[in-house]
């Protein structure tokens, strides 16, 4: 953990905006899972609380931006200080679009409501969901910790991610072509997946910005990307 | 609610109950204070002792006023009882325990909270671990009200576990507070549990059963005296009824690992003879279907972590698969790796059969999805089995990956993490 400084509050700085941060993604990790369970059970009175939800995060990350931006002006950091408060920025921002995700997954509930799909495909989304969650979850664990040495499972999560998207993705153009009724549904579906592997993404970035922090270096690049759905052809 | 039925203890003295936020510390502390308490020691030396249980080897962060722990266990040494160390006393303690300090970061955790929560070294902020809304109210109401406080707190991944979580300040100085956590997933699971298994076993059963009362119909009906269909009739149904029993054991193995608390990680198991003894009992059926079994095993023993059945349960299915699916390829090599992905050790089980197209890989894990209905329900399969290996290697913290090209078969890869 940090060596103390000189000045005591300094370190209060510090703490509130990491403290802030763990709020913020406790709060972005509930509002996705309750979004999927939203969208899974089709409940519509747990997305509509999910909608409101989203609020918290937006003032957050404004309250952490002003606090990091005046600890910057205050204090002039430094080094590992200053890759602190600005990652915790760049992280806040993370977290706030993985909330406005989460949000639109459950604005979406209400489209697909009275259109019951197959019990397969929203066990595919289920299954998705929680690769990302999972993902958000050790990387703010990481954040926790500050244990970066083992931080290539990022790698490899981000890589099933995307290949359950891709697979769910031909699974819902399948279900298209087989009934135009099941398009409207379908695509409100696909967003949802779409949101869901953006989700990771996001937790993928968090993962590069703590390894940023704790290191001052950039995390190795190859970044893996395997986003198949462009290669699916439609038809013969 | 008998909730708490532990710390009942009606000789508790009442300024224990009192000190309600002390409980567990207390309780563990019980059978090393009573000596002092039966024996007439005066109120002043159990404040003093319990004044050990909650700050003792603390010091160093509680501030200098605090005395140091030796001379106190000096002094409780000269009426007859060392008292054990905080450190002792939360060992004591089956429940995840943490102490904090008012800045909210981890000062002690004992064994049980070092398992529950890996990755969570004292120095480490407790509201950056416990990041659900719920816990993060809890910490801060404990910490600027001084009030003990309740919270339930679900953690879903990567293993489902419910907990009830009491927080309260400890020591009469407020600078320091205990938080722990007792699992109440057993309690949780067995109600969802009905709920999932209802739903699953309405849902799957129902197709085989359809088509049982439909042959009974036409054996009662038309086919009635047509001894050559109802022999053919007949045959199906067994099938049909057999695959209705596997259905309801997978249904009920994997509900019952569901139920099982958290992985104990102390567990070792060796699994060269563990494999050994898979692939022994598999060989009539490789044989049945055709296929040689190779065992490329190395030298040494091969140890993770891990519970024996369990493990023994997801290679049964991995290896039945390779059998079932990779039958063309005629033979199936299991092979340990002791220098495996994640520094740990690597088992994999390959086939060289038909391979399975790419799209289906990343979801082969899921309850009932099937690359191929017709050709999985021929093969007497249930659309379960890799959905429990997975269960059970999630809670082994150990990962599975897939790799398979169409026309050269698959392999199948547990991935253990290094001890």
């Amino acid at each position: 953990m940090q060596a103390q400084h000189i000045v005591r509050s300094f370190d209060e700085d510090l703490k509130f905006l990491a403290n802030r941060i763990a709020a913020m993604g406790g709060h972005a990790e509930r509002m996705v899972d309750q979004a999927v369970a939203a969208l899974v059970n089709l409940d519509g009175d747990l997305a509509r609380r999910v909608v409101a939800d989203d609020a918290f995060l937006d003032q957050t990350q404004r309250e952490i931006d002003d606090r990091a931006i005046f600890i910057i002006a205050k204090r002039q950091p430094l080094a590992q200080d200053l890759r602190e408060i600005i990652g915790t920025i760049r992280i806040s921002g993370d977290l706030e679009r993985v909330g406005d995700l989460g949000k639109n997954i459950a604005k979406r509930v209400v489209a697909v409501q009275d259109n019951r799909q197959t019990v397969q495909l929203f066990r595919g989304l289920q299954a998705l969901a929680d690769l990302a969650l999972t993902q958000l979850k050790e990387v703010l664990d990481t954040y926790a910790s500050r244990s970066v040495d083992r931080i290539g499972f990022v790698r490899d999560r981000d890589e099933q991610i995307d290949a359950m998207y891709t697979s769910l993705f031909r699974e819902l153009l399948t279900y298209m072509m087989e009934d135009p009724r099941n398009i409207t549904p379908c695509t409100h579906l696909l967003f949802c997946a779409k949101n869901i592997e953006r989700i990771g993404d996001h937790a993928t970035n968090i993962a590069e910005t703590v390894y940023y922090i704790v290191t001052g270096q950039q995390m190795p690049v190859e970044r893996p990307k395997e986003d198949k759905s462009h290669r699916v052809v439609i038809g013969g | 609610m008998s909730d708490e039925p532990r710390h009942d203890s009606p000789a508790t003295p009442a300024a224990w109950a009192r000190a309600a936020g002390l409980r567990w510390l207390l309780l563990a502390a019980l059978a090393a204070i009573a000596l002092l308490a039966v024996a007439g020691v005066s109120a002043a030396t159990v404040a003093l002792a319990l004044a050990l249980v909650a700050g003792a080897s603390l010091a160093s962060v509680a501030g200098a006023a605090t005395p140091a722990p030796q001379s106190l266990a000096g002094e409780a040494g000269s009426a007859g009882q060392a008292l054990p160390s905080v450190d002792e006393l939360a060992a004591a303690v089956v429940d995840p325990l943490i102490i904090f300090d008012r800045a909210g970061t981890v000062v002690h955790l004992n064994a049980a909270a070092g398992r529950a929560f890996p990755g969570l070294p004292a120095g480490a902020s407790l509201a950056l671990r416990f990041r659900a809304p719920e816990i993060q109210r809890l910490i801060d109401s404990v910490i600027s009200t001084g009030q003990a406080g309740v919270a339930d707190y679900l953690e879903r991944l990567p293993v489902e576990r419910w907990f009830r979580v009491n927080a309260a300040p400890a020591g009469e100085r407020g600078s320091l507070f205990v938080i722990i956590f007792r699992d109440q997933s057993e309690v949780r699971r067995i109600d969802r549990m009905r709920a999932d298994f209802i739903a699953n076993a309405s849902h799957e059963l129902r197709t085989p059963l359809a088509s049982v009362a439909g042959f009974i119909e036409t054996l009662r009906g038309p086919a009635r005296n047509d001894a050559a269909a109802r022999d053919q009739f007949l045959q199906i149904m067994q099938a049909q009824t057999g695959r209705m029993a596997r259905l309801i054991d997978d249904l009920l193995s994997l509900s019952r690992l569901e139920m099982k608390p958290f992985f104990d990680a102390s567990e070792r198991v060796d699994l060269v003879p563990l494999l050994g003894g898979v692939v022994d009992a598999l060989s009539p059926l490789a044989a049945e279907t055709g296929v040689t079994l190779e065992r490329q095993f190395g030298d040494g023993p091969a140890i993770v972590a891990g519970t024996r059945d369990e493990l023994i349960q997801v290679f049964e299915n991995l290896i039945e698969n390779a059998c079932k699916y990779g039958r063309s390829g005629g033979r199936v090599e299991i092979a340990i790796d002791r220098a495996g992905a994640d520094s740990g050790v690597d088992v994999s089980v390959r086939d060289f059969g038909d391979g399975i197209p790419e799209e289906h890989i990343p979801r082969l894990t899921e309850r009932f999805y099937r690359v191929d209905a017709d050709s999985s329900r021929g093969q007497k399969g249930t659309g379960l089995g890799l959905a429990i290996v997975k269960h059970i290697l999630t809670r082994h913290r150990a990962r599975l990956s897939i790799r398979s090209r169409m026309g050269e078969g698959s392999t199948f890869t547990v991935h253990f993490p290094p001890l």
